[in-house]
């Protein structure tokens, strides 16, 4: 029978080790998520305001995030930064820094689009039909805005987890580092073992990602 | 910033970009090629090829390409498929690229009106004809749009070529960083290398996107 290497994986606490370090990756995903979003609001929200100056900041902050691939963000902020300002990251931190700094880019870009969706004569009729200026958010922009909003974001929320994977470039030791360890130490062993201990992460990450994204394609559906 | 040491391995950065542009642009290309076939099986709803294809979307859109590269480069040899590095790379691109192309041909075919089709059919055209001259010419000019922020996408994304071992722009600036410790320098030369290769594409794509609107006659 052809060694696919997976025997690897039921010794000892092998198959542990690699969820262990599948939860570091969504750890830094979750709370960069949970910081982020908050500060997307505040950037999606400000980027609508008539305010030249403020608008021009925000979209070099947003164009600059954007066009620089995620990995190079990673370097700048553990290699650079600690060189320039002489401080101490752990690769971990450098990770959430840049996942809060790139998703409270894209969050905000998701609220402006939200935001300038809604037609005018939304707040035309609202007006007209009495409504203040604080209930027509409550009442008629907000619940609007978070139906287009929900599924966008919970996309935002797979690609940063499939993002953690660059981390293992800065030395964080996440599901993919273990892997090369877990391969590494049974080298003489099972010289298959790469591929069934890859084969198994492929699986795991397609297993966290997939539910996550059949929801929001399941939220869009309902709610657009 | 010390400009002797840019000066001294500015060369290094260009074979490194070179590298980058040329697995890049292949696989893009790949990508494309296996977007168009898998769109097209969507649309005309060929049965079990669309569900070997929507698995497929599904798996590739729902991994990271570290981890495909990874597996396609250490794992699959293991059970016979070696390839080289840059074939790998190619490969990986192709992969990812191809789930994000056909999404965008995708919703790019079903927004032709079905009276173009209805029309192209009482002209007396087949239906290859209907495809490649009425259906696709308008699929592509409104998918135009996503196929831009695609390419771009993927050009970011063979920033993870330095894990297989590619000498592309980030092994370049890591090797450099660990050799001399010049982290500003090297990290200074990354940055305005990514800028070169990605500021243009990303500005012929809006100039692009606004010449190609000839799509929705009929509509």
């Amino acid at each position: 029978m052809l060694d696919l290497g997976l025997e690897v994986l039921f010794k000892g606490s092998n198959m542990l080790r690699l969820l262990q370090g599948l939860w570091v990756a969504v750890k830094i995903s979750l709370i960069s998520i949970a910081v982020s979003m908050p500060l997307g609001v505040v950037v999606g929200s400000l980027m609508t305001v008539k305010n030249k100056f403020i608008k021009l900041i925000l979209r070099i902050y947003l164009e600059t995030i954007r066009i620089m691939p995620q990995l190079v963000l990673l370097f700048i902020v553990y290699f650079g930064s600690t060189r320039a300002l002489g401080w101490n990251l752990s690769g971990e931190v450098a990770s959430i820094i840049v996942f809060v700094l790139w998703g409270a880019a894209e969050m905000g870009d998701l609220v402006r689009g939200a935001l300038i969706s809604i037609p005018k004569h939304q707040y035309e009729s609202s007006k007209a039909l009495g409504l203040s200026k604080v209930q027509t958010y409550i009442y008629i922009i907000i619940p609007q805005t978070v139906r287009r909003l929900v599924p966008l974001s919970i996309n935002l929320i797979t690609r940063m987890i499939k993002t953690t994977s660059l981390v293992l470039m800065i030395g964080v030791v996440e599901m993919l580092k273990v892997a090369q360890q877990i391969i590494e130490a049974n080298r003489m062993v099972s010289p298959n073992a790469s591929f069934g201990v890859f084969l198994v992460v492929f699986i795991l990450y397609f297993l966290v990602c997939w539910p996550i994204s059949m929801l929001a394609r399941h939220l869009e559906k309902r709610w657009v | 910033m010390n400009w002797e040491f840019i000066e001294k391995y500015l060369p290094l950065y260009q074979k490194a970009a070179v590298l980058t542009v040329k697995i890049g642009l292949l696989g893009i290309v790949f990508a494309i090629l296996v977007g168009l076939v898998c769109a097209v099986v969507l649309y005309y709803r060929v049965n079990i090829a669309r569900q070997i294809v929507s698995f497929y979307i599904e798996l590739s859109r729902n991994t990271p390409l570290l981890v495909q590269l990874f597996f396609i480069y250490y794992g699959l040899p293991k059970i016979g498929f070696a390839m080289s590095a840059e074939q790998c790379g190619v490969a990986g691109i192709a992969f990812l690229g191809g789930s994000y192309m056909a999404e965008a041909l995708r919703s790019g075919l079903e927004s032709v009106e079905p009276i173009q089709r209805e029309s192209a059919k009482s002209l007396g055209m087949n239906s290859v004809q209907t495809m490649r001259y009425v259906i696709l010419p308008q699929a592509v000019s409104t998918s135009i749009p996503a196929f831009v922020a695609n390419i771009i996408f993927l050009l970011k994304e063979t920033s993870v070529f330095s894990a297989i071992s590619l000498m592309d722009l980030m092994f370049t600036a890591k090797d450099l960083i660990g050799l001399y410790y010049k982290t500003t320098e090297s990290l200074f030369l990354l940055v305005v290398f990514y800028l070169i290769i990605l500021l243009p594409v990303s500005l012929l794509g809006s100039y692009v996107e606004r010449r190609v609107r000839y799509a929705g006659f009929g509509s």
